[in-house]
């Protein structure tokens, strides 16, 4: 086999349970914002994902924060989304990111730009996630860029990954589109958010009909409720969320630090079932604004030391 | 058809406030099946700006004309005989009647009285959707008659995104997601294996990034 381009990489080659985690960038220059969070994921995660703009805010551009966790020693999944950058700028940041030392690369259509502070922008979407990935694999493996001929001398290393969403429409489909983004090149996956195991389960059934957990590594994502005003949010308001009403009353039942308390309980319950579901390859774990919890989840999950 | 929407009358107000003399041009092509720029909608807002005129103690004349098409030269010609007399056209075409008319008669101001908002179909009455977006290289035939480029809000070759849900785009409202339609259409023709074969990165050269588009028909050529 050959070397790993990742920590990442490494790990879910070496047939470990997997962990990664997600640092916001601020909605500032501030460069200490990221890597006090990252210093906080450090001993937890195999990698920590850093967002690209999400929900469409302006945010510090997320190679840039990239790079600042890097600098510390912690690995970083930039996100690369499509919405606002075109083909060129896409592949000079992709070499880009490598130059400066990032090794994962997740490839993403992005949220509408309508969700953001800059409603009124024009989004761009020169090429969708699925040639991004196309894209930046040949440039990784052949270094091509994309129709053109010429070969660099050095080509960008990194492993590239892709998100599905299980709980999107149309159900079925979304193994189909699985599998696409594999062909395309994705080597992991990181799912939406998983609430619902049930639902869950029978997309990785599909999955492992395909065979396609053989293909990829199949990282679920998980997020810790940390109110039900919060479930409900996410339920009603972002996109391709499924919450189920069971969680989101356990949560209700109670109020401030005791509420926050179930919610983790119910990703570490979470996560050890995932655990459990063959395929799944680990889990990635995004504690939006509540960074500081992860360590504890990701322990009581028994998922530490790492590998 | 080019559906076009009638500019506030405030904001078309602003733009004739130096004016004195106006001939309003209609077309009777698009905008009029459309209810925005025919001969009607022409009488409608030539009396309301005559009402805003004798209002404000101004003086202004306000004449009407509809032509065929504003976007033909041979029907443009006819502005030409109305013109003489007028300091300024408001033209009630789309985009490219109004720059037709600019181009025909360099020497007077023409103003626009509609925004062109879209390349659409009539859904039912009262209700316009766009459903093309003329990318000059057309694909419906892989998609099942429905256009990712002008029906799904990032206009995504190999989607649905992952904020598709119950069949809606996850920009909210009524907006249907494209690509569950294109989806359950290829489904119900026994062609979902369209969606198979990757699609390579579209070429926009044809689609207006190339620089503004033209088109030559050689054997139209008198």
């Amino acid at each position: 086999m050959k070397n790993p381009i990742s920590n990442l990489q490494r790990v879910l080659e070496s047939g470990a349970f997997a962990v990664t985690a997600e640092c916001g960038p601020p909605r500032s220059a501030d460069p200490d914002v990221v890597v006090r969070k990252g210093l906080l994921l450090k001993k937890c995660a195999d990698a920590v994902n850093v967002t690209d703009n999400q929900t469409a805010i302006v945010r510090m551009s997320s190679i840039a924060a990239s790079a600042l966790l890097h600098s510390v020693g912690v690995e970083p999944v930039a996100q690369m989304v499509c919405r606002d950058r075109n083909r060129i700028a896409l592949q000079s940041d992709a070499l880009g990111a490598s130059a400066l030392g990032i090794r994962n690369l997740l490839c993403l259509s992005g949220d509408h730009q309508k969700f953001g502070n800059q409603a009124q922008g024009k989004n761009v979407y020169d090429i969708d996630s699925m040639q991004l990935l196309r894209a930046v694999t040949d440039m990784a493996e052949q270094g091509r860029f994309i129709g053109d001929d010429h070969v660099m001398d050095a080509p960008p290393r990194l492993f590239v990954g892709a998100a599905e969403n299980p709980f999107a429409d149309p159900f079925e489909y979304r193994v189909e589109r699985l599998e696409k983004k594999i062909a395309h090149g994705a080597r992991f996956i990181q799912t939406q958010c998983v609430f619902n195991l049930e639902k869950f389960g029978k997309f990785m059934a599909l999955v492992r009909k395909k065979g396609l957990h053989k293909k990829a590594f199949i990282m679920a994502g998980v997020t810790p409720i940390k109110s039900a005003g919060m479930a409900r949010y996410m339920r009603d308001k972002v996109a391709g969320m499924d919450v189920p009403e069971e969680l989101i009353a356990r949560v209700a039942k109670l109020k401030g630090e005791e509420a926050r308390a179930e919610g983790v309980r119910i990703c570490v319950e979470t996560i050890r079932k995932l655990r459990r579901m063959e395929g799944v390859a680990g889990v990635h774990v995004m504690a939006i604004e509540w960074e500081e919890v992860v360590p504890q989840i990701v322990e009581q999950a028994g998922l530490l030391p790492r590998p | 058809m080019i559906v076009g929407e009638r500019k506030p009358f405030e904001e078309i107000q602003k733009l004739l406030a130096d004016s004195a003399k106006v001939l309003l041009v209609g077309c009777g092509t698009c905008v009029k099946v459309c209810f925005t720029g025919g001969d009607k909608e022409v009488a409608v807002l030539a009396s309301q700006l005559r009402l805003a005129a004798a209002k404000a103690k101004k003086k202004k004349v306000l004449d009407e004309l509809t032509v065929e098409r504003q976007c033909e030269i041979e029907f443009v010609d006819e502005v030409a005989k109305r013109l003489p007399g007028h300091d300024v056209i408001l033209s009630m075409a789309c985009g490219a009647g109004v720059q037709m008319l600019a181009s025909r008669f360099p020497e007077v101001p023409v103003l626009p009285a509609v925004n062109t908002t879209f390349l659409g179909v009539l859904e039912r009455q009262g209700l316009f959707v766009e459903n093309c977006q003329g990318c000059g290289a057309c694909v419906l035939g892989t998609f099942g008659g429905i256009c990712p480029v002008s029906r799904c809000a990032k206009s995504l070759f190999n989607g649905p995104c992952g904020g598709s849900q119950g069949g809606k785009c996850e920009i909210g409202g009524d907006v249907p997601c494209a690509w569950h339609q294109i989806i359950e259409r290829l489904k119900k023709l026994g062609r979902l294996g369209n969606l198979k074969a990757p699609v390579a990165p579209k070429d926009w050269r044809s689609a207006r990034h190339g620089g503004p588009r033209k088109l030559v028909r050689e054997d139209n050529i008198l």
